[in-house]
Order: C-alpha cells, then sequence, then structure tokens
C-alpha cells in the first residue's frame, strides 16, 4: 500500500482538506448543522485515513499515542475548566454569561471554548480506540 | 461565598479529579490526587448535610438557567444523607486503595484505574444529587460505565465476563428507566422532578404514566439487584479489585435504592403507588424472596466473595422489605440500612481484600486459620459479620429492629418471624466462613500470611469501629434516616 503513488498523491490531497472541514463543522456548530462531536470525528477520520495509507507507525509519529492519551481527559477539563472560571467569577456552575462584555457574547464564548473541549476529547478517544484495534498483535 | 456553590462542587471536584488522574502515568500520583479529591468531597457533603439540616431544602440552577427549564441540583434530608453516604465510603477506602491497587492492578493501567473510579464516585453522587429525571440518567451511565470498567480490571480473567454480564444488564436497565423518563416527559412536558411531580396530579390514572411507573421500576429495580434482577451481581462482586468491590458493594445499589425512592414518593406520590397498585405486595415477595433465596445460595458458595456478594442481595432485599412496609418505622428501616449495610459490607469486602492482599485467595480451603495469623483483619471480619446477623450493639441490629417493629405496626407478625428466620440464614453462610478462619488448623497458603499494612488495615478498622458504634449511638444514622421517611411520607413537601 504504501508504495502506490495514486494512494499516497490523494491522501496528501485530501487531508489538509479534511482538516479544514473539520473546523468548518467545529465552528459553524452555532449557525448550523455540526458542532464539537462531528468535528472531531471528521479530524480523527483524518488520522485514520492517514495511518491506512502511510501506515500506523507513521501515523503515531505524527499524533503519538501519549499525546491521544492526554487528548481524552484535556477535552474533558477544557468544558469542566470553564465551569471553573464561571464560579470563579462568581456566577453558577457552567454559567458563561460573565466571560464576555456581556450576556449573549459571553454565552457564545462559553460555547466555543466549550465546543473545542468535545472536539480535543471526541478526537483523542476516537483515535485511542482505533490505535489500539489496529496495535493489537502487533 | 463558596458555601452557595457547594452542590456544583460535590460533583465537579470528582470530575476535575478524574481528569487530573488521567494525564498522570505514575499511579501513586494519580492515588494522591484522588485522595484530595475523595476527601474534598467528604467535606462538601457534610456541609451539604449541615445547610439542609439548618435552612432546609437548597436548589441551585446549574448553569444560572432557572428550574424548570434549567438543570436543577436539589438538595433535601434525604439525598443530603446519601450523598454523605457515598462520600464517607469514598474517603475511608482511599488510603486502603493504594496498597491493594498497587498489587491488583498492572502499573501502566494504576493510574487509569484512580481516574475511572473519581468518575464512577461522580456518577453516583451526580445521581443522588441532581434534580433533573434525564441529568440522574446521564450520572447513571457515567457511574455505570465507569463500573464496568473497573469490575473489568479485576485480575481473574472471568472479571471480563463478569463485567459483560453487568454490561448488558445494565444497559437494559437504563434504558427501562430512559423510556420510563420519556413517557413521564411526553406526559407532563418537564423533566424537572419537582414539576413533574406537580403536573402529574390528576393524570396519575393514565396508563402512559403507568406504564412509566413500571418501566421506571424495573429498570431502577436492575441497578439495584432486586431479587430476580441481581444475576450480574455475584460475579460482579466476585471477580472486581477488591478496593472496587468494596466500594461498589457500599454505595452502587445504595445510590438506586434512592433513585428508586426518590420517584416512589416524591414524583408519583404515596398515594398512587402505595394504594392503588399492588408496589407493596411485589416489593414485600420479591425482598423475602432475596432475603431467603440469596442466603441459602449463600450458604453453598466457597468463594468468600461470591458469598459475600449473594449476602448483599439478600441485604438489598431488606432495604427493599422497608419499601414493601412503607409506614414511618418499616420505611427508617430501610433507609437507615442504606447506611448500616454499606458499612457492614465495607469492613466485610475490606477484610476479605486484606486476607487477599496477604495470602492471593479467596477460597474457603485457602482460609484455613487465617484468624490467627491476622487477627485484626480476621476480627473485623467478625464484628461485621456480627452487624450482618443483626446481634445487638452493631448497626445491623438497629435495621432489623426497625423493620420488625414497622411490621408489626401493620400487624404482620409473620414477617417479623421471617425477618428473624432469615437472620438465622446469615449465621449459617458467615459462621461457615468464621469457623474456617478462627478455629482450624493453619493451612500451607495461611502460613507466612501476618496483618495486612497499616494504610489498609486501619480503614477497615475504622469502619468496624462504625459498625459498633452507630449500632450504639443512632442519633445520627436513625435520626437522619426518620427524619428523611417522615419527609418521604408527607409527600415530600
Amino acid at each position: 500500500m504504501k508504495l502506490d503513488v495514486v494512494f499516497r498523491i490523494a491522501a496528501k490531497i485530501f487531508i489538509p482538506f479534511m482538516l479544514v472541514f473539520a473546523m468548518y463543522v467545529q465552528f459553524h456548530g452555532e449557525t448550523g448543522p455540526g458542532g464539537g462531536f462531528q468535528a472531531g470525528v471528521v479530524a480523527a477520520a483524518m488520522v485514520f485515513f492517514y495511518a491506512i495509507i502511510f501506515g500506523l507507525d507513521a501515523a503515531q509519529q505524527i499524533v503519538p499515542p501519549r499525546v491521544v492519551e492526554l487528548m481524552v481527559p484535556a477535552g474533558v477539563g477544557i468544558f469542566a475548566g470553564v465551569g471553573v472560571v464561571s464560579l470563579l467569577l462568581g456566577e453558577n456552575y457552567l454559567n458563561y454569561s460573565p466571560l464576555g462584555p456581556d450576556s449573549p457574547h459571553g454565552q457564545e464564548y462559553g460555547i466555543i471554548l466549550v465546543e473545542i473541549g468535545v472536539l480535543v476529547t471526541v478526537t483523542g478517544t476516537l483515535v485511542a480506540i482505533f490505535y489500539s484495534f489496529v496495535g493489537r498483535g502487533r | 461565598m463558596i458555601s452557595e456553590h457547594l452542590p456544583a462542587l460535590q460533583v465537579v471536584i470528582p470530575l476535575l479529579g478524574a481528569v487530573l488522574c488521567a494525564c498522570f502515568k505514575r499511579g501513586v500520583a494519580a492515588w494522591f490526587v484522588a485522595c484530595v479529591a475523595s476527601v474534598a468531597v467528604l467535606i462538601v457533603s457534610v456541609g451539604l448535610l449541615a445547610q439542609v439540616y439548618d435552612g432546609g431544602t437548597i436548589s441551585y440552577a446549574l448553569g444560572g438557567w432557572r428550574p424548570p427549564f434549567g438543570i436543577e441540583y436539589r438538595i433535601d434530608i434525604f439525598n443530603a444523607y446519601v450523598l454523605v453516604l457515598v462520600s464517607v465510603i469514598g474517603a475511608v477506602i482511599m488510603p486502603y486503595a493504594k496498597r491493594s491497587v498497587e498489587q491488583e492492578i498492572p502499573a501502566d493501567r494504576q493510574a487509569w484505574f484512580y481516574s475511572i473510579y473519581l468518575l464512577c464516585l461522580c456518577g453516583l453522587l451526580g445521581i443522588a444529587i441532581t434534580g433533573d429525571a434525564f441529568n440522574a440518567f446521564v450520572f447513571m451511565e457515567i457511574s455505570s460505565l465507569a463500573t464496568y470498567a473497573l469490575i473489568a480490571m479485576g485480575r481473574d480473567r472471568r472479571a471480563l465476563l463478569a463485567a459483560y454480564q453487568y454490561l448488558i444488564m445494565g444497559t437494559i436497565g437504563a434504558t427501562f428507566y430512559v423510556i420510563g423518563v420519556g413517557l413521564l416527559y411526553s406526559m407532563t412536558g418537564t423533566l424537572n422532578l419537582v414539576d413533574m411531580a406537580n403536573r402529574l396530579a390528576g393524570i396519575e390514572e393514565s396508563r402512559a404514566v403507568l406504564a412509566a411507573l413500571a418501566f421506571l421500576t424495573v429498570g431502577i429495580s436492575l441497578k439495584l439487584a432486586l431479587f430476580p434482577l441481581h444475576v450480574w451481581l455475584p460475579n460482579a462482586y466476585a471477580y472486581a479489585p477488591s478496593m472496587a468491590t468494596a466500594f461498589l458493594s457500599a454505595t452502587a445499589t445504595k445510590v438506586a435504592v434512592y433513585l428508586l425512592l426518590r420517584y416512589f414518593f416524591t414524583v408519583f406520590g404515596v398515594s398512587v403507588v402505595y394504594a392503588d397498585l399492588p408496589i407493596s405486595w411485589i416489593f414485600l415477595v420479591l425482598s423475602l424472596a432475596a432475603m431467603f433465596g440469596a442466603s441459602v445460595v449463600a450458604v453453598f458458595q466457597n468463594n468468600i466473595k461470591r458469598m459475600l456478594a449473594y449476602s448483599s442481595v439478600g441485604q438489598i432485599g431488606y432495604i427493599t422489605l422497608g419499601i414493601g412496609i412503607a409506614n414511618e418505622t418499616g420505611l427508617t428501616g430501610g433507609i437507615v440500612h442504606l447506611f448500616n449495610h454499606a458499612v457492614t459490607k465495607a469492613t466485610l469486602f475490606m477484610a476479605v481484600g486484606a486476607i487477599f492482599f496477604r495470602i492471593g485467595s479467596v477460597r474457603i480451603e485457602d482460609l484455613g486459620g487465617v484468624g490467627k495469623q491476622m487477627p485484626w483483619t480476621a476480627g473485623a471480619f467478625v464484628i461485621a459479620g456480627f452487624s450482618l446477623l443483626g446481634i445487638p450493639g452493631t448497626v445491623g441490629f438497629i435495621t432489623k429492629w426497625y423493620l420488625g417493629l414497622g411490621a408489626a405496626e401493620d400487624g404482620w407478625w409473620w414477617l417479623v418471624i421471617l425477618i428473624v428466620l432469615s437472620s438465622m440464614l446469615s449465621v449459617v453462610y458467615i459462621g461457615r466462613f468464621v469457623e474456617v478462619m478462627w478455629f482450624r488448623d493453619v493451612v500451607p497458603a495461611a502460613r507466612r500470611a501476618k496483618e495486612p499494612p497499616l494504610s489498609m488495615l486501619l480503614p477497615t478498622l475504622l469502619l468496624t469501629g462504625a459498625t459498633i458504634f452507630f449500632g450504639f449511638d443512632t442519633r445520627l444514622t436513625e435520626g437522619v434516616a426518620e427524619l428523611a421517611a417522615q419527609w418521604l411520607l408527607s409527600g415530600a413537601r
């Protein structure tokens, strides 16, 4: 597979667009279909695609397993941490209003931050599952 | 300022602790984080109980969205009691966990183990604290998924099968629960439990509401291991790591009982559940079946953890018996048994875990003479065993006293006799192991065994002390349980 030029070139063309699409889905979440979960799946699919074409070792050089393992809790940490910030700003847990100059902006920023947390965890979890499946018996 | 945010902190502390644990590679660092988080959770829950005791029900609007639109955390005397129960066990077990986990869990998984444990704690506390039907489902899934993983980490390969079995049963239970919630939502248009109770007034007799009650009862009964739905429990407890067994046996089923009581008494109301439906009799019959059936099976177990697991099914029968009797005294007995059984069973499983730590086996043939080698540990086992039998001076007696009184108040003397008879069965299954531990010659497997390290022995002895202390001084446990029972029976207003 590694020597097949068609696959390699196609992968190199597709992968940047997959990332762009993931980011589009991520930041388009408030106004259209999409959000952190879907974007996370697309971003993880990018890693799978790369691993299928170039092999697991090459993929793990770009996205090391240790980073993946840290991404899983890090996303939850971002989500929960945003809530803690609103606690520190004197509001109830997960109340995003104090994060911006006024309440609607605060809510918007809060949701963007939380969705980034979702993206990180979903990507990390899916890649971790993929790595452990593919890594079996090696 | 911080005191008003205690309800959020109750759930957020273990969640953040779990995140931190998962970032570590070394088990010791994760253990330290889990320790700090468990103690902090205990402080928060005691603070909440004090606040409720003084000032009545607390309502906390998560995210600033006011109830019934947003998720509400609602703490009254009953769930404050459950929160304290769960967090006490969580905090006491942490010092014990260190050595036990070091021995039973591979080094590269210890940090994950603590992370999952904290997630399980977070889920259990979340079920107890939330006032939102769907939020309770989410927390139920968090705690259940964490529990499956905890069980699967057992060293025995059968742990995987046990975890899978529980996964299937637990998922069915959770599905039934969510179907019930869905039906209620379609009838009332709300997920807030207080709001739901108000809106149900007048439509209790509709078929959808009764179906919802049936789904919720069966779904939650699966989680709490009510007699014919208990088949997942013995294997899960028998093959899980010692620390996980001790923690789960003391907390997981208790929180499910809490959730059932919350639906029966505060959402549907006593008049619907007890007056119009045969739920009282269903629970009486199933509880008696558990008390006798599971106890008889426990008599024939040669694996001490399996024996205790079957005994748990029987003991849950006493709790649900209190639900079945459903007068104030009987219900007090059931609710106080939540705490009493948690303390007793945690002590027993911790003693067994300590024996396993030294001997590496939990089979009856390897336990001969352990009492002579590890007198403190085996002594703790005996005292907690007494509590299971209900000997006066232990917490187990308090439970049976109130259950018996409650049955007598209704004129059910036959039930009093059955309660006493079922205790006789626990004499047999506990007595069998006590006899082997204390009165047999030391077997080769136990010859080199000595007392476990202090970090394991002291928490076990602390809980042993609690089984005796709360058997004499019942002001705290029975007092709160009685308040909770009164509050539930008076329509939870």
